[in-house]
Order: structure tokens, then C-alpha cells, then sequence
């Protein structure tokens, strides 16, 4: 056969190949009309609340509809203001008072933890490790009374001491455990050469370790910062005034105080207490996805 | 003692309990480069891993430059060390990576800038010094992990595998840029690898190690010529040296006389301290067989049938059915050129017995050679 004949051969393929074609894109638009469906399912909820903050209170409970037939701007203003002597500002700066710190602690505290159980060897280290694992499992209401009255003891009630001196301590095992996952999956080369270039361990750990790592110490603050912002139980067992609840506590107390909630308010309110996490939640997505870990060992 | 100076006095260590080294006594001169070998699990990365600090010794003492280092810290020792899997900082810029050590030294920055830049010159690195490890080939990242090494001016520096992650026609580049580098900076080195041609190319003195001790130290050519023992006449050179088993039928004072599987090799050997009797096994490399060589006294000939031929273009390895030398088992030859063998022929074979290696019951090399063996096989 002649380099010729190659040229004249492609015609007679021509109607198979437009039904592969058409398979594909059926194929193809399949699949996204089920994920879109169900996307636009699990999102209802939350698209519901945020045109629900628009809409008047007795329209709320009237349709399931997203779009408002009154939209007006009362629930966002009238929430915003509260039942209460402080407006919703207050509410939102107390849950950063206690959340930066708290979220700041525990990144520093895990890391230090998780390093040392990844890298070094100590007496009892499986022992100490399973113990850690330990915690995780146990029940958080467990030690809510003996916590209590631990905090009673040092006269932090109605502080926010309680809320997050703890995570100094590298209390969230499961944060530890994350990272020390991490840190196994790399080898320790880069470590060592750190250590003939001079560094201390506390160097390394600096210099080497924590850039390198750092999607999983994003993802630490993340969940933490997100798991903070949605907590209820703690600020509400050590707070007691008013003026230092956070906006879980506040959002609660839109529902308790009136009799007739005004229910626009208080999803308006539970709309602008997402923004922070959304926010936090886009700024660091990137770093989830891109390890910068690429190019530092064999190629 | 002399910068770069390394003795290694009775070095032992144990994990747990396991014996990985198990007293190594080794003197390194300044400027050597010595390549530790050994097939894997010898024990020649954690060597090199006490020499560099980051393992400390069960036991013995370690002397770099004169001085006791056996518990300093790495940083301090006077060394530096290129990884096997390079490792360098991902998130920093090839001259900061090649400066880190400086930095944290605390050296003024226009010193590190100066050396860094000194170092890229050497290793052709310039155009690069702003890049990303991840912008950088397996070459590129390998020469930077040794500008690394050069801007801390180090008494010794430290290659663990260094290019075993490199494709073979790079390795082969690296290896010459490696000892151009040995040569220009006049440095002492000590270089790991499993790689023989590394070992015998790079080496000025390369030491075999084998489960924990040292086996034989040596000038590359020397470890080929006269294996101290059955391992090293093994490991060194490839293919592996054939090994017959025999039986000592006589000794005098320049010969001894093995009985092989059928047949019998008068070898000449001085001071072979062996008796009639005795088991021995007899060493030939593949490369000291050749066909066609007249008629000698000092030339054995066998007859072998070719059972499977491996062709490599400029030479050719014949795997021989030989019932002389050995029972069971093949004998390979190395042939030069492209010799016109089939399977299932038979093939004269001529070996030179001065070429000839004589190994006792222990392993041990017996006697030394009568005739000085010839440079050429």
C-alpha cells in the first residue's frame, strides 16, 4: 500500500463517527442535568434562607417559592438592630473576639503536636498517640460538667477564656491527627537537609515544615474557624451577659425573646452570620486544591 | 590532621536490635573521593548518615578535620550533603534554597548573594537562581542540591545515590560534572551509590561494604584485580566473575592444582597458603575468556555449548554449558564485538590462568598471582 492510499481512507467512517458523537454529548448532558438537579436540591435550603431575608414575615411561611412577592429590606434593618440594647455588630465582633484566638492557638498547638509526633521519638510515643486518638472519640458532653466546674474553679465564667485557652493545648485530637497524616505522606530529606544547613528543630519545623505543609494547616483554621462560628453549646454554657454573646447565641435569642419570632429577621441575620465563613471559606479553597509540594523531591 | 580529614574509629550502630554497622574503621585523605558500595541493606547510606550527624553511633569515634565530631551537630561538622531525592525547599527560589544555610547562619545578606552567585557560576545555574525547584529538571534540582552544598564551603560533602533518580544518559552527564567538580574544588568526598561504573569511574578509593562491615578498601582497578575475597571478586564488575568449586589436588611454591568439576586448572599462584584437600573456588570474569588464542602453556581451553546469547553491540555475553568447569550452571563470557554465535553451537573458550582468581573455604583470596596479569585481558 502506497503512502497515498492513507489520504482516500477516511471517508467511510464519517456516519459512525457523528453517532459516537451524539452519544457523548447525550451522555454528557445526562450527567449534568442529574448533578445539576441535585445541586439545585441540596442548595434549596440555603438559596430559600437568603430570599426569605427579603421577604415580609408573614409571606415566609405562605410559599415555598424563592422569589419575594413584597421583597422589602425590614427583616436585614430590624434584624440588624436586635431585640436587644446591641445591634447584631456586637454580636458578630464578640464571635471574632474568641474565634481569631481560638483559631490562631490551635494551628500553633496542633502543628507543634502533630510534628512532634510525626518526627521524634519518645518514650511511650504509641501509647501517648492512642490516648490523643482517644479524645476524639470521646463524647464532647463527657466532660462538659467536670470542664465547667474547672473554669468555675478559675473564675472564667462569662469570659471567653474557656472557649479557647484550651486549644493551646492541642485539645482538638482530630486537627493533630490531621496533620500528622499529612506529614507521614512526606519523606523527612527535606527536614534532614534543613538540619545540616543549621536549623533546630524549631527552625525546621518554621522554615521547612510549615510551608510545606501548609494545606493542611489552611484546612486546620478552616474547620476550626468554621466549627467555631457554628458553635452553640460552649458559648452558651460559659457566657452568660448579653453583651459578649456571639451570633449563634444572639440568633437564638431573636427566636426566644418575642413571641411572635420575626422569623425574616432572624434569616436575614443567619444570612450575614454566613458571609464570614464563605468568605474564609473562597480565600483559602485554592490552597486545599494546590499542594505546593510539587518539584521538591524526584521528578 | 588536616582539613578534610575524616577518620571513622570502630564505628558500630544498632537499631534496636539490629545491627546495621558493625565496627568500621576508615581513614579518608584530604581530597579523596571515596564511594562507599554495597547491594542494598549493606549499610552504606546510614555510613554515610553517622558521617553526616544525622545518626548518632552506638559506638566508636568520628574525626573530621582533627576534630571529635562523633556527638557534634551536623551543622557544625563541617559537612554537607546532597539527597538522594535532592531535597530541596519547594517554596523557595533555587538561591534561596542554595543560601538557606547562610541565612540562618545569620550571614550578612550580601555575603550569601556573593557566595550563592559564586556557587550558580560553577554549576551554570545563573539564569536560574529565581525559578521554583518545581521550574527545574532532574539535572537542574541535582545541581542546585550540590550549589546548596558548595556556598556552605564544607570540609567534606556528602552524596547519598545522588543520581539515582536521573534518566541514563543524564546520569552519565551528572557523573562527569561531579568529578570535574571533585577536581576543581579539590574537596573531600564521599560519595554512596549502588552504581558500579559510578563507583569505579568516580572513585579514587572505593570501599565495599557488605551486612555491616567493610569487605575490601582499594583503588577501583585493585578491587577489580585482586578481590580480597569471594564478595568483593562478586560485586565488583559486571557481569559478576564466574565461580567454579574445586578441590586442591597439589600445591608447590608458584602453583596449585584444582580439581573442577571435570578436569583439572593448574593456576599459578605464590604463597598460597593452601593444602591438597582442601575446598577452594576458582574466579574468571566473563571479559577474561576470549576464543581464537593460540596454543599455551599458560592458557586453559574448554568447550562450551552456547545456550542464550545477549547481544550489546559492542560486546557480546555468551552464557556457556561448560561440563569442564562446572556441573550445574552457566559460565558467561564476554565477548568484544559482535561475535557470529548461535544457540545450541559450541564454542572454544581460552582463558589466560594468571587471570585466574583462587578463593580458600572462608572466601578469602589465596596466594597472590605468579605472572603479573596484563593490562588488557
Amino acid at each position: 500500500m502506497s503512502a497515498t492510499d492513507f489520504s482516500a481512507t477516511p471517508a467511510t467512517p464519517a456516519t459512525p463517527r457523528r453517532d459516537v458523537a451524539w452519544m457523548g454529548r447525550f451522555n454528557a448532558s445526562l450527567r449534568y442535568g442529574v448533578l445539576l438537579l441535585v445541586g439545585l436540591i441540596m442548595l434549596y435550603p440555603l438559596l430559600w434562607m437568603v430570599a426569605a431575608s427579603f421577604k415580609p414575615n408573614h409571606e415566609i411561611f405562605g410559599s415555598i417559592g424563592l422569589w419575594p412577592q413584597e421583597p422589602t429590606l425590614d427583616g436585614v434593618i430590624s434584624g440588624w438592630r436586635t431585640g436587644t440594647e446591641y445591634s447584631f455588630a456586637t454580636y458578630l465582633f464578640n464571635t471574632f473576639a474568641f474565634i481569631i484566638p481560638k483559631v490562631v492557638l490551635t494551628v500553633i498547638s496542633s502543628v507543634l503536636v502533630a510534628y512532634g509526633f510525626a518526627r521524634f521519638n519518645m518514650p511511650g510515643k504509641r501509647i501517648w498517640f492512642a490516648a490523643m486518638i482517644g479524645t476524639i472519640l470521646l463524647p464532647k458532653s463527657v466532660l462538659l460538667i467536670p470542664q465547667y466546674l474547672m473554669f468555675r474553679e478559675l473564675g472564667w465564667l462569662d469570659t471567653y477564656l474557656p472557649l479557647y485557652v484550651p486549644c493551646a493545648f492541642a485539645t482538638e485530637g482530630f486537627f493533630v491527627f490531621m496533620i500528622v497524616q499529612f506529614l507521614r505522606g512526606f519523606p523527612p530529606d527535606m527536614e534532614e537537609a534543613a538540619v545540616i544547613d543549621g536549623c533546630n528543630s524549631l527552625q525546621v519545623l518554621w522554615h521547612v515544615v510549615v510551608p510545606v505543609i501548609m494545606p493542611a494547616v489552611i484546612s486546620v483554621a478552616l474547620f476550626q474557624f468554621m466549627w467555631s462560628m457554628n458553635d452553640f453549646l460552649y458559648p452558651l454554657i460559659y457566657l452568660s451577659s448579653v453583651e459578649k454573646y456571639p451570633v449563634a447565641l444572639a440568633l437564638k435569642m431573636a427566636i426566644d425573646v418575642t413571641e411572635a419570632t420575626a422569623w425574616n429577621q432572624v434569616l436575614a441575620m443567619s444570612t450575614i452570620a454566613l458571609v464570614p465563613s464563605l468568605v474564609v471559606f473562597f480565600l483559602a479553597q485554592r490552597y486545599f486544591v494546590d499542594g505546593i509540594t510539587s518539584g521538591s523531591v524526584k521528578g | 590532621m588536616a582539613r578534610g580529614e575524616v577518620q571513622l574509629r570502630g564505628i558500630t550502630k544498632s537499631f534496636g536490635a539490629v545491627d546495621v554497622i558493625k565496627g568500621v574503621d576508615l581513614n579518608i585523605a584530604p581530597g579523596e573521593l571515596v564511594v562507599f558500595v554495597g547491594p542494598s541493606g549493606c549499610g552504606k547510606s546510614t555510613l554515610l548518615r553517622l558521617i553526616s550527624g544525622l545518626e548518632m553511633p552506638t559506638g566508636g569515634s568520628l574525626h573530621i578535620g582533627g576534630r571529635d565530631v562523633t556527638l557534634t551537630h551536623p551543622a557544625k561538622r563541617g559537612i554537607a550533603m546532597v539527597f538522594q531525592s535532592y531535597a530541596l525547599y519547594p517554596h523557595m527560589s533555587v538561591a534561596e534554597n542554595m543560601g538557606f544555610g547562610l541565612k540562618i547562619a545569620g550571614v550578612p545578606k550580601a555575603e550569601i548573594q556573593a557566595k550563592v552567585a559564586a556557587a550558580a557560576e560553577i554549576l551554570q545555574l545563573t539564569h536560574l537562581l529565581d525559578r521554583k525547584p518545581r521550574a527545574l529538571s532532574g539535572g537542574q534540582r541535582q545541581r542546585v542540591a550540590i550549589g546548596r552544598c558548595i556556598v556552605r564551603q564544607p570540609e567534606v560533602f556528602l552524596f547519598d545515590e545522588p543520581l539515582s533518580n536521573l534518566d541514563a544518559a543524564l546520569r552519565g552527564q551528572m557523573r562527569v560534572e561531579i568529578a570535574r567538580l571533585h577536581a576543581k574544588l579539590d574537596a573531600t568526598m564521599v560519595y554512596v551509590t549502588h552504581d558500579q561504573v559510578e563507583a569505579m569511574t568516580l572513585a579514587s578509593k572505593i570501599v565495599v561494604l557488605n551486612a555491616g562491615k567493610i569487605e575490601q578498601i582499594g583503588a577501583p582497578i585493585e578491587l577489580y584485580r585482586n578481590p580480597a575475597n569471594l564478595f568483593v571478586a562478586g560485586f565488583i564488575g559486571s557481569p559478576s566473575m564466574n565461580f567454579m568449586k574445586g578441590k586442591v589436588v597439589a600445591t608447590d611454591e608458584a602453583h596449585v592444582a584444582v580439581r573442577l568439576a571435570a578436569g583439572t586448572l593448574r593456576l599459578p599462584r605464590r604463597n598460597a597458603a593452601t593444602a591438597p584437600g582442601s575446598s577452594v573456588t576458582v574466579g574468571i570474569r566473563p571479559e577474561h575468556f576470549s576464543i581464537g588464542e593460540p596454543d599455551s602453556d599458560d592458557i586453559a581451553f574448554f568447550e562450551g555449548e552456547v545456550e542464550l546469547v545477549e547481544r550489546l553491540g559492542g560486546e557480546t555475553l555468551a552464557h556457556l554449558r561448560v561440563p569442564a568447569l562446572a556441573e550445574e550452571g552457566l559460565t558467561i563470557v564476554k565477548l568484544t564485538g559482535d561475535a557470529p554465535l548461535r544457540i545450541g553451537s559450541r564454542l572454544r573458550i581460552g582463558v589466560r590462568l594468571s587471570h585466574a582468581h583462587l578463593f580458600d573455604a572462608d572466601g578469602r583470596a589465596v596466594g597472590t598471582p605468579s605472572a603479573k596479569i596484563a593490562v588488557a585481558a
